[in-house]
């Protein structure tokens, strides 16, 4: 078996998600090389030579993969992987971007989200929610998968001795561009990658009052996440949102703080090692899934943990 | 301009679904079905593109059984203008789906096909994608902002780190996101209004689309449960248990 690994990174270096998605890849098993498609990306692929567990580093830089736009990446993806059993990306929002796309152009269906590996073509995947899990095989000749990144340990990003292949294929459609972005920057570790995660929902009732949270992330090392509601009501921007519809996280410690526990919001952080519930109302849903629930209101709560830890 | 909105049935969003006894599905056996939500903020966003510009012509299709025709009616009761069911009986894939929608797309020639970026039964979030792939077409997926102008779209997505904007020349496929809108009630008059709106039946065999599942099923489980917790008494109790008993924190 052969498996290419779609890398995500930002051009200078790469990303966790990356590491999780060749785990997935190992109990595969099969050789493993890394695709790194992007513009100026000599430093994620010099990063991505040292990864264990990687024979080959395949390089394509262009300007045309700069903002991995799905239109020219897709595409080259699709000839690259051609020739290999498996094709696997993170499930991040690159790859459940591109993943698909390649999947049609070479007639595959592919699979998302997978969360563990059981043998070369089945696999299983959280549906509805989370609220069932599917064991699917597949029978198309190359499988093309996402994988749940919190559902795998990482593999150590040192130790590996990969060569380097540049590849040469240009793809660019034309038809799309880029224009700009806004991407949070914080100090925080990455929501997603996380060891502890404090979300805040619709009871923190305003902006401002997250400072409570994040001053409590810090004194925990940990990153703040958000419910829908509190994005909706633009409390905290988009990229905060955990649940069905926003980011999976899966840390050591995850604190609920004026989250009621609808399914949405679980599906997205339920498999947390240790759960704390912080609300007033003692029959919110949240309690039946928190292995600590603490009955109170948030702004007593939340100061005096301040002070204490 | 002609839209297209792709709107799927779905078990609603507040059903809390469980497997089969024998494990080889999910009980939907008298569960309430609804138009996806992601599908229904496709639909609002296509009327709110007509009520800028009059000459827009919206056409919802969806694929699925005979009743599919309902979450069809609920979107023509939005403002749709005519429907189309590509009736099957059985669940198609989302590859297969895709390929329905690229047939319509050659009989009606869209300058723009809106859809939702996921169901929230299959969480696939593949449709939008595929049909991309095998039409050619630009992509903007998981969207918040849409503006439509002079042959071109300008998608805001929500990604990761925040939020990308793009530039698609049209045709182009836009999936939406939570927060591109926030869709509005039929009124009593739209929805009879809707019954008398053409609604048009195809078959995926009518369009030559072969539909052989790639992906089998073969079990379906609840998750593992987790243990019910305990209730804490105040700070000190929870910082004691976090420290000692999960030792999650130092
Ligand atoms: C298609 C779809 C997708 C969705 N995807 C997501 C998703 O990805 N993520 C997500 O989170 N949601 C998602 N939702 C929304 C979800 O259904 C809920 O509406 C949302 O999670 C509720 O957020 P909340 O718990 O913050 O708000 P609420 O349900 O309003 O709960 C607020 C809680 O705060 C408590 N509270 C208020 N004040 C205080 C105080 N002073 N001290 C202590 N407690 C207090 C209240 O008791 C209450 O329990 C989705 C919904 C749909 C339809
Ligand atoms: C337990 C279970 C087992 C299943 N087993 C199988 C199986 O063995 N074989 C099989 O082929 N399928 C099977 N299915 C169905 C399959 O998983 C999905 O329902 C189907 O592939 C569509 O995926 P999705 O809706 O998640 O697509 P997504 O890509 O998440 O949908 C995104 C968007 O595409 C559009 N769209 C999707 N479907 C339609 C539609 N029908 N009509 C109109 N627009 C649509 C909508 O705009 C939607 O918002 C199974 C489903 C379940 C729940």
């Amino acid at each position: 078996m052969s498996i290419l690994v779609i890398a995500e990174h930002d051009n200078s270096s790469l990303k966790p998600a990356t590491l999780n998605t060749i785990t997935a890849a190992q109990s595969i098993g099969g050789d493993i090389d890394l695709l790194i498609a992007g513009a100026d990306c000599g430093g994620a692929a010099n990063e991505a030579t040292k990864v264990s567990g990687i024979g080959r580093v395949l390089v394509a830089d262009n300007p045309a993969y700069g903002h991995r736009l799905a239109e020219n990446i897709a595409p080259l993806i699709a000839e690259v992987g051609a020739s290999y059993s498996h094709i696997l990306a993170p499930a991040t929002t690159t790859g459940k971007n591109i993943i698909p796309r390649v999947a049609a152009l070479l007639d595959v269906q592919a699979i998302s989200d997978i969360s563990s590996v059981e043998s070369a073509d089945t696999f299983k995947r959280p549906i509805y929610a989370g609220n069932i899990i599917a064991t699917v095989q597949s029978s198309d000749s190359i499988k093309v998968l996402t994988v749940r990144t919190t559902a795998f340990d990482a593999v150590s990003a040192e130790g590996g001795t990969a060569s380097i292949e540049a590849l040469t294929s240009i793809h660019n459609s034309g038809n799309s561009s880029f224009i700009g972005e806004e991407l949070a920057v914080s100090e925080r570790p990455e929501l997603t990658a996380a060891r502890v995660v404090i979300s805040g929902g619709r009871g923190m009732a305003s902006s401002d009052n997250f400072q409570l949270l994040e001053k409590l992330a810090d004194k925990l090392g940990g990153a703040v996440g958000a419910s829908r509601a509190a994005v909706d009501a633009g409390f905290v921007p988009n990229d905060m949102q955990v649940g069905q519809t926003g980011k999976i996280v899966a840390p050591d410690l995850y604190i609920a703080v004026g989250i009621s526990g609808a399914i949405q919001h679980l599906a997205g952080m339920k498999d947390s090692k240790v759960i704390v519930a912080i609300n007033k109302d003692e029959e919110a849903p949240i309690f039946q899934m928190a292995d600590y629930g603490l009955v109170a209101d948030l702004f007593d709560v939340v100061p005096e943990l301040n002070t204490k830890l | 301009m002609k839209v297209l909105v792709a709107v799927k049935r779905v078990v609603d969003y507040n059903v809390k679904v469980r497997p089969t006894a024998d494990g080889s599905g999910v009980d939907l056996n008298n569960v309430k079905m609804s138009i996806n939500p992601f599908c229904e903020i496709a639909v609002e966003e296509a009327v709110r593109l007509k009520e800028k510009d009059p000459a827009t012509e919206i056409v919802a299709v969806s694929i699925g059984p005979q009743q599919a025709q309902e979450q069809i009616r609920t979107s023509l009761a939005l403002g749709a203008d005519r429907g189309i069911l590509i009736k099957s009986d059985t669940d198609l894939e989302p590859l297969a789906i895709a390929k329905c929608l690229k047939a319509i797309c050659d009989q009606e020639s869209p300058d723009l096909i809106l859809m939702g970026k996921q169901s929230i039964d299959g969480d696939n979030n593949q449709t939008g994608q595929m049909l991309g792939a095998l039409t050619g077409y630009p992509q903007g997926t998981f969207a918040s902002e849409l503006i439509v102008e002079g042959g071109k779209a300008k998608v805001t997505r929500e990604v990761d780190g925040g939020l990308q904007t793009v530039g698609l020349s049209l045709p182009a496929i836009v999936t939406t996101d939570l927060r591109l809108n926030e869709p509005r009630y039929a009124s009593l008059p739209n929805i009879m209004k809707a019954k008398k709106k053409p609604l048009d039946t195809t078959s995926p065999e009518e369009l030559g689309i072969d539909t052989t599942p790639r992906v089998t099923t073969l079990k379906v489980e609840p998750p593992p449960e987790r243990a019910a917790g305990i209730k804490v008494a105040d700070v000190d109790d929870l910082l004691y248990k976090l420290k000692n008993e999960a030792k999650v924190i130092s």
